[in-house]
Parts: structure tokens; sequence; C-alpha cells
């Protein structure tokens, strides 16, 4: 059985970015934004459980983030994950992709004997796709980046195809290894009914009361957390002080307007463009 | 300031790959003003068979490890070989292009040289910072394309960012830097072989923006994969490329490869006529570097008019036509 660690992020939604999503300063205004599960995640979670369907796996799913990110861990659990873990702490607070793979990385250390990372290729707020690869290499392992399906899964190992930018590489490689996945590689499953009712109530424990905890202690509902502390991490690698990249400045992107020449809509109008662009930019020969 | 430019080929034609030059030219300027030398690093099964054009456009030197087990992408191999050369030469900067390959093995030799990098970068000057004296100023999109951050490493080195094909421009001028290449010694290990490579399927490029004064690009507007029709014939009549917004080849109108915008192509043409595309900032980043630009748009307060020097309010499925008829006379 094979033990699978799945990178989730939850990020803002920038797709559908809204006027009031920018505060008139130029920067963003994270609460406004509606947070989801970063998109290429879920492929990489489903692609954790479709591996445990198929040969049994132990899927524990983690996150490094703000409290709110639990939402995300339950989402996981309606779809099927055996085990997450909320990596929060405000230490972490600020992290760039260096900082965020070193928590990463010593967690699935702390967790031990990881046969396959599967994270999302890329997170839709910053697009970097530079965490991934920077797990695997502080955790020793091998990679493959831009995977665009699962073709063949064994005990010993797993055949894959990577889309690459002039070639598509179907790739085979033992454990462990880590991959990035594309919203290519499958479609995920909706979260399972009876893991929802089993799960609605899950939660941070200081969000139970002293009389609640006990019970949902028993019934798998305490959402465990880790700090700094706990994995027992070096702060001057964590958060801020951990990362070398620094925001030096930001401007939000305005159109720029300027010389629009119009043209109307009727036959000697359009002539006339197509008069201008032959001029300028179709050369006769 | 030292910059460091990794060199990559197209494996199918074993041709240097074109953000290859960008990105040495833009390290060129870069390093040139200040004194700073630009070393290419390579590996690979062979060296590009044009590999000579780097020194055009002012590399200083090439140094390349070659092996025939590399002809594709191992990553832990190229880490290892790549990173070794980066840390002897100790360079400033450290450019990638932002291609699959180089998207792969940069964030792994970062991680490693415990660096910070900055991915697909539109913008990279040298400026002061504070008592750090000149640095990178390394500008990106970022949220979804909504704003644009300025990025800097202000302490450890080398500084390293990606940059996608077809940001930087390439100079009209050539230079005649001599060709330097050097053979870098590795001390190979077989375990950096980690994966077997069953099947390579080159996928075959159908459109090329690169080459192209005109593209004609068709958006949601366009409204069926039907009258697509009308922006190849357009295309076509002008001498053109075909190109798309997301939401069109989302629909089906047109294949993913003529997809213009952050997440498709960066084009830069003489000529950009935008049809039936509102101009959302994604679609905006890939086209709006073009040098004119005309929309042919049914909604008067489309974002497009705003970036557009040329404009037509009016139904798509009528005007092109009307353009079809009078290029003909034209001709
Ligand atoms: C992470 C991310 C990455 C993205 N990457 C890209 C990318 O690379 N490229 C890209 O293009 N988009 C990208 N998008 C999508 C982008 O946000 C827009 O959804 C997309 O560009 C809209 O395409 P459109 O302008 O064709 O469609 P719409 O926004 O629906 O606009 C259609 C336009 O056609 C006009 N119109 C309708 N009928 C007619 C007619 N008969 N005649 C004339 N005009 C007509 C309408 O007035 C409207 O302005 C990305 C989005 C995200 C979140
Ligand atoms: N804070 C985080 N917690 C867990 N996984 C993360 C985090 N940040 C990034 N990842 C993983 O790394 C991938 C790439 O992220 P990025 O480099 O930010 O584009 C994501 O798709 C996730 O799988």
């Amino acid at each position: 059985m094979k033990k699978i660690v799945v990178l989730a992020k939850q990020v803002p939604d920038t797709a559908n970015v809204t006027v009031d999503a920018m505060k008139s300063d130029g920067t963003v205004n994270r609460a406004a934004l509606p947070a989801i599960f970063n998109p290429e995640d879920l492929n990489a979670l489903e692609m954790a459980l479709s591996i445990k369907d198929k040969l049994g796996a132990d899927v524990i799913v983690i996150t490094m983030g703000p409290p709110k990110a639990v939402e995300i861990l339950k989402h996981s659990l309606y779809m099927g994950a055996d085990r997450i873990m909320l990596i929060t702490d405000r230490k972490f607070a600020a992290a760039d992709t260096l900082a965020t793979s070193y928590v990463l990385a010593e967690t699935i250390k702390r967790i031990g004997n990881v046969d396959l990372v599967l994270a999302g290729r890329q997170a839709i707020d910053g697009d970097t796709a530079q965490v991934g690869p920077q797990v695997a290499d502080k955790i020793a392992f091998n990679q493959i980046t831009y995977v665009s399906a699962l073709k063949e899964i064994t005990d010993d190992y797993l055949v894959v195809e990577r889309d690459g930018d002039v070639q598509t590489e179907v790739m085979k490689t033992g454990y462990p290894v880590l991959l990035t996945v594309t919203t290519e590689a499958n479609t995920h499953r909706y979260p399972n009914c009876r893991k929802m009712l089993q799960f609605f109530r899950a939660d941070l424990k200081d969000n139970f009361n002293e009389t609640d905890r006990l019970l949902a202690a028993e019934n798998g509902w305490i959402i465990p957390t880790y700090t700094l502390e706990d994995l027992e991490l070096d702060e001057d690698r964590c958060g801020l002080k951990g990362s070398p990249t620094r925001v030096h400045k930001i401007k939000s992107i305005m159109l720029k307007g300027g010389d629009l020449k119009m043209y109307g809509t009727d036959a000697t109008d359009i002539k006339h463009l197509v008069r201008d662009i032959m001029k300028d930019y179709v050369e006769v020969n | 300031m030292k910059s460091v430019v990794f060199i990559e080929k197209n494996p199918i034609d074993n041709l240097l790959r074109n953000v290859s030059l960008e990105l040495t030219h833009k390290a060129y300027l870069l390093s040139h003003p200040l004194g700073g030398e630009v070393v290419g690093i390579f590996t690979g099964d062979a060296l590009p068979q044009n590999s000579d054009e780097l020194f055009k456009y002012g590399m200083n030197r090439l140094l390349y490890y070659t092996d025939e087990r590399l002809a594709n992408l191992h990553s832990i191999a190229y880490k290892n070989i790549l990173e070794s050369m980066i840390r002897s030469e100790e360079p400033e900067i450290v450019l990638f292009g932002a291609t699959h390959t180089g998207r792969d093995v940069a964030p792994l030799i970062a991680s490693s040289l415990k660096t910070g990098m900055t991915a697909d970068c539109t913008q990279l000057y040298i400026d002061e910072f504070k008592d750090k004296g000149k640095i990178l100023y390394q500008m990106r999109p970022a949220f979804g394309g909504n704003i644009l951050a300025t990025i800097i490493t202000p302490d450890p080195r080398p500084m390293m960012a990606t940059v996608r094909e077809g940001v930087m421009l390439l100079p009209d001028e050539h230079l005649n830097n001599p060709v330097i290449t050097e053979a870098y010694p590795i001390d190979f290990n077989e375990h950096w072989i980690k994966s077997e490579f069953l099947k390579i399927v080159p996928k075959i490029k159908k459109v090329d923006f690169n080459s192209a004064n005109i593209i004609v690009s068709g958006g949601a507007g366009v409204g069926s994969a039907e009258n697509f029709r009308l922006i190849r014939e357009l295309a076509h009549a002008l001498g053109g490329e075909v190109g798309a917004s997301r939401a069109a080849v989302d629909f089906g109108f047109v294949e993913k490869d003529h997809q213009v915008g952050q997440t498709g192509s960066v084009v830069r043409p003489k000529l950009y006529i935008a049809c039936g595309i509102s101009g959302q900032i994604q679609h905006r980043a890939g086209m709006e570097e073009s040098q004119k630009i005309i929309a042919i748009n049914k909604d008067p307060d489309a974002p497009i008019f705003n970036i557009a020097h040329m404009g037509i309010v009016g139904d798509l499925n009528e005007i092109i036509p009307v353009m079809l008829r009078y290029l003909k006379e034209e001709n």
C-alpha cells in the first residue's frame, strides 16, 4: 500500500476578480475574493484517490495556510482523503516559494516513508509553478512536472504522460517521486454524500467547546494542526524571514487609452479601413 | 554584473529555442553596461546546431556538457549539471526561459542554492536598492494578471528569473562576439538518471506567430466554429496568422495552438486585428505590445477599445465579408 501526500493550497479565485477586489491604493483586497481549492490541486487529489481505488493507499492532504484553509481540507475529506494536516503559524506569513517548500518538505519528512507526492502544476494566485519542484529538491525525490495523464501504476513503478512544450513524453519511473499535475490529467470527483455527513462538523480544536470536544475527537472531527514548534522548524527559514524575494512594488493594471481612430460600418468606411491596412501592413509584390 | 543564461534547444529540429536568443540579448543589455560577462550554460545530447548565433546577441562564453543519455529532460541530472556550472561561474543574475523545461529545472536549482526566483517576468532592469548597490528589478503579472508586481531579491545571490518566449525583444543589429565554447567537466553519476522515456510524440506546431506580421484573432463574439471561417479567410487574405481568445478555444471554434494570452502565446505583430474579443486582462497580456491594434466589436464599451488604435463598432459577421470583398478588389 502506498503512502501518498497531496499538496493543496487555498487560493483567491482570480478568475472572478470583481471591481471591489482592488483597493484604491492598487493593492488586492483579499477579503473581497472568494477563496477556492486551487484547481490543479483538485486534479492532484483526484489522481491520489484513483490510485487508492486501484492499489489501496493512504492519502494525506497537507496545506500550509491560515486557519480558514480548513475549508479545502474538509473538502478533501469529503472527496475521500484519509488524513489531513493544516500547517499553520503566524510565523509562516508572507512566505515565498523557498520558505513554503521548506515547511512542506519538513512536514513530509516528519510523515515518513512517503512513496508519492502529488502537487498541482501551479497555484492560480501566483502562477509560479515553483513549490512542487522545490519540495522535490528538499526531500531528494525524483520529479516529473506537467503530468497530463497517469497511464499505468503498480506497486513498483508508474507511467505518466508529460506535456512538454515541443513534445509529449511518456515516462516510466520508480518510487519515490513527486509529480506536478495539470488540469488535463483527469476530471475530479465530487464530494461523497456519506463522507459529507460524516465530516461536516469537522473543525479546528479551538472551535469546539469543552463538552463537545470529546465527542468531536471520537468522531475524527478535529482537524489536526501543526505549528512551527510542533514541527521543530528553523524559524529563520520560515515566512518572511526565510523568503529571499521581496515584493518591492505593486500596481494594478490600468488600461492605457489614447489615440483611437474609429471607422463607421458603412461600405465606404470599411473600404477606408481596408485601404489603411493595405497601405501600411501588406507588402504587395 | 555577470549573467548566466540557460540555453535550450528544440529536441525535434536540434536548433536553439528563440527564448534562448532573447534572454542572451536581455542578459547582454543588463550586464554589458556594468562590465559583466554573459555566460551560457547548456546540457543535452549535443550542442544546438546553430549555437554560434548566440554570440551575435551578446554571449561571451558557452559552457556545455553533452552526453547522449541527456537527450531528454532528466530533471535531476540536468539540475546537478547546471547547478555545478552556475556555482563555478558565481553570477549575480541567472535567467531561464519559462518553457516546460526551464520551469522544471530552474526551481530545483533555486531551492538548492537557497536563493530567490521570480517566474514569468515581463520586464527586467537594474537599479540601486538601498545599501545593496545595483540589483535586478523583476516585474511580473500576478493575481491572474490583475496586478503587476515588482519583485527583488536583495540578499542572496544569484538573483534568478524565468521569462516566457516572445516577451523580450530581439535587436535588429548583430554583434560579432568571438565564438567561445567550453566543454565543462562533470563527474557524471548514473543515479542521476531516474526515469525512462518510453515514447516521445512531437507536437506538430500548426501556428507560427513569430514570423507573422499580421495576426487576425477571433473571440467568443465570433459565435460558432462555422463563423470562425471568416477569421481564417481574413487572415489568409492579409497573409497573416490566425489567433484566438481562450473563450474561442474553450467553445471549440479553433484549436488551442492558436490561443493568445497569459496561458497562450505572447505575440507582437505589426498589426493585430481582434474580432469579437472583449479584451480581458489575460488576453491583453499576450497581445498589447502589438505595434497596431484594430478592434472589431459590437460593444462600444468593450475594454479592447482602450488599447486599440483603430476600431469599428459593429457586427463582425457583417463587417468582415465587406472587408474581404474590398481586399479582393485591392489585390
Ligand atoms: C488564469 C487565467 C488565464 C487565462 N488565460 C487566457 C489567455 O491566455 N488568453 C485569453 O484570451 N483568455 C485567457 N483567459 C480568459 C479571459 O479572462 C477571458 O475570459 C477571455 O479572454 C474572453 O474571451 P473573449 O474576449 O473572446 O470573450 P468575451 O469576454 O465573452 O467577449 C466576447 C466579445 O465579443 C463581442 N461580440 C459578440 N458578438 C459579436 C459580434 N457579432 N460582432 C462583434 N463583436 C461581438 C462582445 O461584445 C464581447 O466584447 C484566462 C483566464 C484565467 C482566469
Ligand atoms: N501553502 C501551500 N500549501 C500546500 N501546497 C502548496 C502551497 N503552496 C503551493 N503548494 C503546492 O504547490 C503547487 C504550485 O504552487 P505555486 O508554486 O505557488 O504555483 C500548488 O499547486 C500546490 O500543490
